[in-house]
């Protein structure tokens, strides 16, 4: 199975998103007469990047390394122990959550699959990234819509979407496809959550993401993030986000299923109580703390 | 010592020569010309030169690519390699490539004077134990003679009053010269020296082990450590190996080889496959560079091979010793006299001709 291409999907010139990897007619059309175009982008997009067509790599999807049973031990071990040491390896983080995460991934992928939306978005495969995201048009929306709030999030934490590390060591393309998207949703679950990016709000939307996605990876991150937590925000997190995040993990729908490039101009107050997801009991704030807000 | 008197070699050497030289003009005006892309809508323009390097592949490791590409691919791994490459190296050998350099520079056995050419020398490891090999050597000589000169006779006191003013003729310095094709690992051997505090006696040179930038017959010892593999052309690169070196200068290869023994070598293709990759994703998060590597030892002439390409390129009482049971040989040989170039008229004789 040749490596394809990442391509601008012409059946939805609206909202541009990139589809990985395109199979034909993976996207039915109302009017369906883009059919030959649409080969025609695939293959021209093709030959521009394929070095070899006996390379053992990108076989599943581009990026895929495989790997047996042995190597995706000793890699599991390996990068656990550099992730511990160095916690700002992102890399390692990340092979480490591949590598562990099979069963979980299945279990994820099977509970999308029984979601009507989340059946979309294993069919459509959006991804998430700058270029397909149309920054003007969300800067306009109104105040609390979804999109204007994960613009702001995006800004005053300094985060990039595009900094997530490519699946690599996922022997499954359509599993690779629901890790990729598990971190592309990442940060939108920050937005959802009211989290910012310090350790507290981290740790809280990995207590959340555990509980949701079963990801050994995650329970990894959520025991021993705390472990780093100074005694004065430890406190809250012990007291009253962390049994939030635990609820709202248990009783929230699927946040992988949500197609949410469809819905930036929902409110995010709507998208919660769609998910079934309370507004956080804290306020927390990147740098201070402010005393709990009675909404 | 067998002195090995080999006519048919020497001939055959300068047939190959001619040929090689022969095809390398062709080689240097097809390569300006060949656009070095995958798309094969190019090619068709240029079909008439390409078919020389273009149809020609070779290994990258496992793979199968065009010659052309082969020096790009490799620049590249050791570009992304640079800066982890001392780390890897003791992680994947587990100190051991110390003990392997070690035991070149003993084979090498350098004297004070010496020049050595460290061709992809990178990091530097060879060299700087060339200098301090050849520096200890020194140290030992002058204490020698600071200790004869302790208890001078009266015929050397005469003598050192008869000639006041005269000074100690200075001892011809020993250099050593680190060429590699990639500025990256060079970046990191020069940083590397500055923390040693080795500066005199020691340059770097970017500079092609098919193409050396240097005139012939300069120096005494050409070293390649772990870096012949990598080489598009081997026998290009011994060719000019030969040609640098001075008539009885010493050509000495450090590679990794074949393994006899069965259970052992079992047990390193275990490891290689399994255990390298993964730790270069680990340290370097590079997995693609690391399964590069031990696919390319895997490719590699075995011991024997590797003789008869040494002998072919005209070196003398070529050998070679195993080391951790052929994980690793030395190989090395002597060029003893300079080989004259065909004059006009000369007819290259077919090696099974006798000769007149």
């Amino acid at each position: 199975m040749r490596a394809s291409q990442w391509h601008q999907c012409l059946c939805h010139p609206g909202n541009a998103y990139t589809i990985w990897p395109p199979e034909a007619g993976h996207c039915p059309t109302p009017g369906g007469t883009q059919g030959p175009l649409h080969q025609l982008v695939c293959v021209r997009q093709q030959h521009s990047h394929v070095d070899s067509s006996d390379s053992q790599y990108d076989r599943l999807y581009p990026g895929h390394i495989p790997t047996n049973p042995i190597q995706k031990v000793l890699l599991a071990v390996g990068s656990g122990v550099a992730a511990l040491q160095n916690p700002y390896r992102h890399d390692m983080v990340a092979v480490l959550g591949e590598t562990t995460g099979h069963q979980a991934l299945t279990a994820l992928r099977d509970r999308m699959k029984g979601d009507p939306e989340g059946c979309t978005v294993l069919t459509e495969r959006p991804r998430i990234r700058l270029s397909t995201l149309d920054l003007s048009k969300m800067a306009s929306l109104p105040d609390k819509s979804f999109g204007r709030e994960y613009l702001r999030f995006l800004e005053e934490n300094r985060v990039t979407p595009d900094s997530r590390a490519d699946v690599k060591f996922v022997d499954n393309e359509e599993l690779a496809y629901v890790m990729q998207r598990y971190r592309e949703v990442h940060d939108l679950l920050h937005t959802l959550l009211g989290m910012p990016t310090n350790l507290l709000g981290e740790v809280a939307v990995k207590w959340f993401e555990a509980v949701q996605t079963g990801l050994p990876m995650c329970f990894l991150g959520a025991v021993l993030g705390p472990l780093r937590l100074s005694s004065s925000r430890l406190g809250p997190l012990v007291t009253s986000l962390g049994p939030w995040a635990v609820r709202n993990g248990r009783q929230a729908r699927c946040v992988l299923s949500i197609f949410y490039e469809r819905r930036w101009e929902q409110s995010l107050e709507n998208l919660r109580q769609e998910l079934n997801i309370e507004p956080p009991p804290l306020t927390v704030m990147a740098t201070i703390q402010k005393a709990p807000s009675q909404s | 010592m067998k002195f090995r008197f080999n006519m048919a070699a020497s001939i055959r050497f300068l047939v190959r020569r001619m040929v090689r030289d022969y095809s390398r003009n062709i080689n240097c005006s097809v390569s300006c010309q060949i656009v070095r892309s995958s798309c094969p809508l190019n090619l068709s323009a240029c079909r008439c030169f390409s078919d020389n390097a273009e149809n020609k592949t070779t290994h990258f490791g496992f793979e199968t690519v065009p010659e052309g590409e082969k020096t790009e691919r490799v620049y590249k791994v050791f570009e992304s390699v640079a800066q982890k490459y001392d780390l890897m190296n003791d992680a994947m050998s587990l100190g051991v490539h110390r003990l392997w350099k070690d035991m070149l520079l003993h084979v090498m056995n350098p004297q004070p004077g010496m020049r050595l050419l460290d061709v992809a020398g990178g990091t530097g490891d060879i060299s700087f134990r060339f200098l301090d090999y050849v520096r200890s050597q020194e140290e030992r000589v002058a204490r020698r003679v600071a200790q004869a000169n302790q208890t001078p006779s009266w015929q050397e006191i005469s003598t050192s009053y008869a000639a006041p003013g005269q000074e100690e003729v200075e001892p011809r310095r020993s250099r050593a010269i680190v060429c590699d094709i990639n500025k990256e690992m060079l970046k990191v051997g020069q940083q590397k020296a500055d923390r040693m505090g080795l500066t005199s006696g020691l340059s770097w040179v970017v500079g092609n082990a098919e193409e050396l930038p240097f005139d012939d017959d300069q120096f005494d010892v050409y070293t390649v450590a772990f870096g012949i593999r990598n080489v598009t052309h081997i026998d290009l690169a011994l060719q000019e190996a030969f040609r640098v070196l001075k008539p009885g200068g010493r050509f000495i290869c450090l590679e990794f080889s074949k393994v006899a023994n069965p259970l052992l070598s079992q047990l390193y293709n275990a490891y290689s496959f399994q255990v390298i990759p993964v730790l270069g994703e680990v340290i370097a998060g590079d997995w693609k560079s690391y399964q590069y590597l031990v696919e390319s030892i895997r490719k590699f002439p075995d011991q024997e091979t590797f003789k008869g390409m040494i002998e072919d390129a005209g070196f003398f009482s070529v050998r070679y010793h195993n080391l951790t049971g052929g994980v690793v040989a030395i190989h090395s040989g002597f060029k003893l006299f300079r080989l004259l170039p065909p004059q006009r008229g000369d007819v290259p004789r077919p090696q099974s001709q006798p000769l007149p």
